[in-house]
């Protein structure tokens, strides 16, 4: 009914917007979110609205704001922090690694550490160094927190508002070099459960699996592999943690081929993981190993070489090929 | 209490700024200048003039590199307007033995160091990420994660005490450049703890252009910033950061007693950020446009010119070659930046690793292979 055509950036703004009409508790935090509205003004107009209390321009320290939000969170407010750029996550690590992600768990479940880290992530923006990075997996990586990324508008818009809703830390990864693209967004959705992949396409020759800002990409390429005559079913991951494996081992079972994609490195990537499981539990179905289209194993390299370092439609398609000349 | 902490700083300082605390001051904004009980410079008329020809290159420059970045041959460019003085009194207060470690934002102490001011525009244009010698050019590379060349700069200055390298007159130090926002990071804090600890020969040079990014320094502290030193245990001090003069000589006397073996020094180079924070901001959502008009009146280079006038030392023959001479030097700069190269893609797999990978060179030969199917195609 109130679909509203939105940029993914817009998409978040309200989905956030919404969540503290909802709930008063919940509070946004961050460098720059205030009257700028965040260097990528996911935030716009927020403070103004809901006031410096619950829109907190923080002290230029992401230990101090993840560590401050985990005191917040303790005293019983929801909240959900900016980190401005991915390659600026790493001064709260220890925040987040070893204090948010463990006191759960520390309390025997007495605690609960409702807070959301919004980090935007990916390359392909041109930008200068640290701005680019894809961290995911040292996130995945670490029980007790869960790990999600938006792919689209429409999915950012309830599942920030789910991530918010979550009694877990949940780290949310957002596809900065999406945050522009616009689609029909259903602002009168009911959200759906955050940590379910999606099957955004369906096909019967091969599969690609992807989250984040590769979810494009995936679907590019299947709609050019559809012009050689292969069906290509594309899965959105979303949840990077817990993984829902469900839709991704029946859609292997259907096409026998896997074609794994992401802008991170792929030493112990998300694609390691997914090949992982789906050897193990596809290991008869599969015609062909798991293929993984990825970052190099490399810093994130000069802008102006990026475009080689990012996987593109002509990588995962030489990825399909890879597969059906098995 | 802000009062009592100010009694006790080692400020040295005399001169009212309307509210302010008070800072080192030797060149007024109308460029008269003033006396100072501690600091003082004694400049011939051509360093003068030279100090004058650096402020007016480096802002030439920086505004060439901003017309660059609008012209697309940039990914970024975070400019200095503003901070000529602050740059310029810092860098040439240094000696050529002393090690500086920028932010992102020093061109102008890089430009006093006597260093091409290409260096760094490789980074800014996205062809590779500093790569340069940091000991080769005693200018260590920029770095953008705030506050942690700050530790970098404290660890450097440890190994100088280590090697014996402080004492006296020819000993070495170290500067660190920090922005407002970054005294806020652990790094930062933690870095004057460790030099505090070592009484290590470190000068902290905090450029407080009020903002860091939209935040004004009202969000860092409210104290002024060169008042924290005193709680890590050395003296602080503020200059007006827009006074080549005071600048000079404040830095110069804290870098003499650093390398002398007196341990650190914090300063904080009061001034402001007149242009946007970088070439992606937009300042006009979070700051007065009669606040920048304020500052405005205050510029750096116009007060020097003003003296300069006044004392007879800088006629038209003058100021027009300086100005001449910076537009050769911009127009250079920008025939530098368009011719420089692309970097091979497979380049980006070289020097991950100083003892090399043997998983990434196989992954390397698979990137030329695939690369090479492209040959002749479109790709
Ligand atoms: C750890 C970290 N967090 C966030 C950023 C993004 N960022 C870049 S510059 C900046 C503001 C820095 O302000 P300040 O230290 O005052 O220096 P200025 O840029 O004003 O010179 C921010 C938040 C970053 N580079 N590093």
């Amino acid at each position: 009914m109130a679909a509203e055509t939105l940029t993914l950036a817009k998409a978040l703004n309200n989905g956030l917007r919404k969540a503290m009409e909802d709930d008063p508790k919940v509070v946004l935090m961050g460098e720059d979110i205030g009257k700028l509205g965040g260097v990528f003004r996911i935030t716009d107009g927020l403070q103004k609205d809901f006031g410096e209390n619950r829109v907190i321009d923080t002290p230029l320290a992401e230990s101090g704001i993840v560590g401050t939000a985990i005191g917040l969170a303790i005293r019983g407010y929801r909240p959900v922090v900016e980190i401005q750029f991915d390659g600026f996550v790493y001064p709260a690590y220890d925040q987040i690694v070893s204090q948010l992600a463990k006191m759960h768990y520390r309390s025997r479940g007495k605690l609960k550490l409702p807070v959301v880290i919004r980090i935007p992530f990916g390359g392909g923006i041109g930008a200068v160094e640290h701005h680019s990075e894809s961290p995911e997996a040292y996130f995945a990586h670490t029980a007790g927190l869960k790990v999600v990324s938006c792919s689209n508008p429409a999915d950012a818009y309830w599942m920030i508002q789910e991530a918010i809703a979550s009694d877990d830390p949940i780290v949310f990864m957002e596809p900065k070099r999406r945050y522009y693209e616009k689609a029909s967004v259903d602002l009168s959705v009911k959200p759906g459960s955050l940590f379910t992949s999606a099957v955004l396409r369906e096909g019967s020759d091969a599969t690609i699996v992807a989250y984040g800002p590769m979810v494009k990409v995936a679907l590019e390429s299947a709609a050019a592999a559809e012009e050689d005559g292969r069906s290509i079913e594309v899965i959105d991951m979303r949840s990077l943690s817990p993984v829902d494996y469900a839709p991704i081992f029946a859609s292997v079972r259907k096409t026998g081929r896997l074609v794994v994609v992401h802008e991170a490195s792929k030493n112990l990537g998300i694609g390691a993981e997914v090949s992982a499981r789906v050897t193990e539990e596809c290991f008869y179905s599969l015609e062909a190993p798991v293929q993984r289209v990825t970052g190099y194993d490399i810093p994130y390299p000069a802008s102006r070489v990026e475009e080689e370092f990012l996987p593109d439609l002509d990588r995962v398609l030489d990825a399909v090929d890879k597969s059906f000349g098995w | 209490m802000a009062e009592k902490a100010k009694a006790k700083a080692k400020t040295g300082s005399r001169s009212k700024t309307g509210g302010q605390p008070e800072y080192v001051q030797l060149l007024t904004p109308e460029g008269d200048r003033v006396e100072h009980p501690e600091y003082s410079v004694s400049f011939t008329d051509d360093e003068l003039r030279s100090l004058y020809r650096d402020l007016v290159t480096v802002r030439r420059l920086d505004a060439e590199a901003t017309a660059l970045q609008r012209q697309g041959e940039l990914g970024l460019w975070a400019g200095l307007l503003g901070q000529e003085a602050a740059q310029v009194g810092a860098g040439r207060a240094l000696r050529p033995q002393d090690m500086a470690f920028p932010t992102y934002r020093e061109h102008g102490v890089l430009y006093t160091r006597g260093i091409d001011p290409i260096m760094p525009f490789g980074l800014f244009r996205g062809v590779d990420q500093g790569a340069w010698d940091p000991n080769e050019f005693k200018f260590n590379m920029y770095t953008i994660v705030i506050g942690a060349q700050t530790l970098h700069a404290a660890g450097y200055a440890m190994g100088i005490q280590n090697d014996g390298a402080v004492g006296d007159d020819n000993g070495e130090a170290v500067i660190a450049f920090f922005g407002d926002g970054a005294s806020s990071q652990g790094d930062v804090n933690e870095s004057m703890v460790f030099a505090a600890a070592y009484n290590s020969p470190i000068v902290f040079f905090c450029q407080n252009n009020q903002y860091a990014i939209s935040e004004p320094v009202a969000r860092q502290t409210r104290v002024p910033l060169y008042q924290r030193a005193q709680g890590f245990g050395f003296p602080g001090i503020r200059v007006d950061g827009n006074d080549v003069l005071a600048v000079y000589a404040v830095t110069k006397a804290a870098m003499d007693n650093a390398r002398r073996g007196n341990g650190p020094t914090m300063i904080e180079a009061y001034t402001y950020r007149m242009a946007p924070h970088t070439t992606s901001d937009d300042p006009t959502r979070y700051r007065q446009s009669a606040e920048v008009e304020e500052w405005k009146a205050k510029d750096p280079i116009a007060r020097l010119g003003a003296y300069l006038n006044n004392q007879g030392l800088a006629d038209e023959t003058f100021l027009a070659d300086v100005e001449k001479q910076a537009g050769v030097e911009a127009v250079s700069l920008r025939e530098r930046v368009l011719s420089l190269p692309n970097p091979a893609p497979e380049s980006m797999f070289d020097h991950v690793y100083a003892g090399g990978s043997h998983h990434l060179d196989a992954q390397r030969a698979e990137f030329v292979a695939y690369e090479a199917t492209f040959e002749g195609g479109a790709h």
